[in-house]
């Protein structure tokens, strides 16, 4: 029998432990594309999230309707309708934010966070579950590109959301905004969200021999110290 | 009481077990890298007196960055912190010498951040980097700042009429041949360590004669100078002689301190023969076609990529073994 989970946990765990871009590492390409500032973060973050949820939303209701051998083609004819959406939306609306995104907005047709999950989940699960799914995933991105996005804009163009936040006497680093600041300032991320599950890592399985120890089984206790 | 004397010690006892041959160097990290901190002292006393007192603050401030960013990493990352085995304290002064007179302490400062920390410890420390640590730090400073690092100031003694700019600038926008003699000293505009190809040459051959540096690669580099560089000057007299691209820019000095970094460099003779040719040809495309003046750090960053591919590719047969394809018949 499958085991469920509780539906808090089916939202948080896009937003943390299973986070798109610090976790499973999809969707790379408009990450480091169009980060360069803290509202095209948003902005990229905020158009997937919609596509993303509304195609969950709607793959999910349908699910047993579709075929399965066409799947994959229907997946991205419903994905693109929406990203249509976005797209014509925010060139009348926003025109300079659809300017400063330019070809991305379009390529999130082929984002592989937005398909992985149709495959992978909204496909598989009730229309609540894979909306919460969506939200959580949407969240999660759009908390990665916003900070990837104001780390550059800050250090890059002493900006955050347009305003000035370090003093004139601060020298821009330029390689900030460049393509090798968005490797650079990902990587590192990478690296603190990965030291931090480490960390609580070594800290569950320390409580766990700290356990054993305490009920008096030793044998158990000093295996799991060796690992 | 006694007891307790006499019980077998608990503690267990790890031998380190490696199969033959042993072989016992005369050289240890430490003095092959406080050798090349001598080495690279005339260079060190130009840079003063062409451009002045302040480019020993420079130096200073990025060796002290260098050296306090390994120790903050290896304490950070628990490791054994090595500071004082002077790789630290080469890759802050190299980098120094890489970059123009009179350059930011601040921006110095986060090259050697940078040098150390992304170029070096990020792959686990000392002979686990792929490129060249003072040119990541240098490449990053470029990216980072391009107006600044391309600011040059005249040296002490500079002739009239010749402008701030480097030799190569001179030539690549303005059309203007800077005399080999003048070059040769270090009496024109260019990086710290760059501009006295005869102090850069004196550290070089000292290198070459202890026994440091293996005079394959700057050998390779100069030969691959003269024939890369004549074919260019052959087909177009336009273009400057190899005579001129080797005094001119960094040449003589990547080709000395940064090509031959034991780390970076293939470990084979022959595979160092491809080095120093692959970066001479880089380097002369990059001078005559590319949209900077000088390249010498990206020539050597890119050959440094394919030192793992030349490595595998030059590895000589094991006494005794037989190729693949004669086994099978």
């Amino acid at each position: 029998m499958k085991k469920q989970v509780s539906l808090s946990k089916e939202y948080l765990k896009g937003v943390w432990e299973n986070n798109p871009i610090l976790i499973q590492l999809l969707g790379l390409c408009p990450t480091l594309a169009v980060t360069v500032s803290a509202i095209n973060g948003l902005a990229m973050g905020l158009a997937a999230t919609f596509v993303l949820v509304m195609s969950s939303l709607l793959i999910s209701s349908i699910r047993k309707i579709i075929p399965n051998q066409i799947r994959i083609a229907s997946f991205i004819v419903i994905i693109a309708t929406f990203v249509t959406v976005v797209d014509l939306v925010m060139k009348a609306k926003f025109p300079d934010l659809s300017k400063a995104l330019g070809p991305f907005i379009p390529l999130i047709v082929v984002n592989c966070v937005i398909l992985g999950r149709q495959e992978a989940f909204a496909s598989k699960n009730n229309p609540g579950r894979a909306f919460l799914d969506a939200v959580g995933m949407g969240t999660g991105f759009t908390i990665a590109l916003l900070v990837l996005g104001g780390i550059r804009e800050i250090i890059g163009s002493r900006t955050f959301f347009g305003l000035q936040v370090l003093p004139d006497q601060y020298e821009p680093w330029l390689i900030m905004i460049l393509p090798a600041g968005a490797f650079l300032t990902l990587g590192l991320l990478l690296g603190i969200s990965n030291m931090y599950t480490d960390r609580k890592k070594r800290t569950e399985h320390e409580s766990i021999i700290a356990h054993y120890k305490r009920v008096g089984r030793e044998d158990i206790a000093e295996q799991l110290e060796v690992k | 009481m006694t007891t307790e004397t006499t019980a077998e010690p608990k503690q267990k006892v790890y031998f380190d077990l490696t199969t033959s041959p042993h072989l016992h160097s005369k050289w240890s990290t430490a003095k092959v890298m406080w050798f090349v901190n001598i080495a690279l002292a005339p260079s060190v006393a130009a840079a003063i007196v062409f451009f002045g007192i302040y480019q020993a603050i420079i130096m200073v401030t990025a060796v002290a960055f260098a050296v306090g960013t390994e120790a903050a990493v290896q304490s950070v990352r628990k490791k054994q912190v090595t500071w004082f085995d002077g790789s630290a304290a080469l890759t802050g002064l190299l980098l120094a010498l890489t970059l123009p007179p009179n350059f930011s302490l601040s921006a110095t400062a986060i090259g050697s951040v940078v040098a150390i920390g992304l170029g070096k410890q990020i792959f686990g420390g000392l002979g686990y980097n792929i490129f060249n640590p003072a040119l990541v730090g240098r490449a990053f400073l470029q990216a980072a700042f391009p107006v600044q690092i391309t600011t040059w100031t005249q040296p002490n003694f500079a002739v009239d009429g010749i402008t701030s700019a480097t030799p190569l600038a001179a030539l690549k926008f303005d059309k203007i041949l800077t005399e080999t003699s003048s070059m040769a000293i270090g009496n024109v505009g260019g990086s710290l360590g760059e501009t006295s190809a005869a102090a850069v040459l004196v550290g070089g051959i000292f290198l070459i004669v202890v026994g440091i540096v293996n005079w394959r690669i700057p050998l390779s580099m100069i030969i691959g100078m003269i024939v890369f560089g004549g074919i260019f000057w052959f087909i177009n007299p336009d273009n400057p002689t190899p005579v001129f691209h080797i005094f001119a820019g960094s040449f003589l000095f990547g080709a000395m301190f940064m090509a031959t970094d034991w780390v970076t460099s293939p470990i084979t003779n022959k595979g160092m023969w491809m080095f120093g040719l692959g970066i001479s040809l880089i380097l002369v495309i990059i001078r005559i076609f590319g949209g900077l003046p000088e390249g010498v750090m990206y020539s050597i960053l890119f050959m440094n990529a394919f030192v793992p591919l030349i490595n595998r590719y030059t590895t000589p047969w094991v006494f005794g073994a037989i190729k693949a394809e004669k086994k099978n018949e």
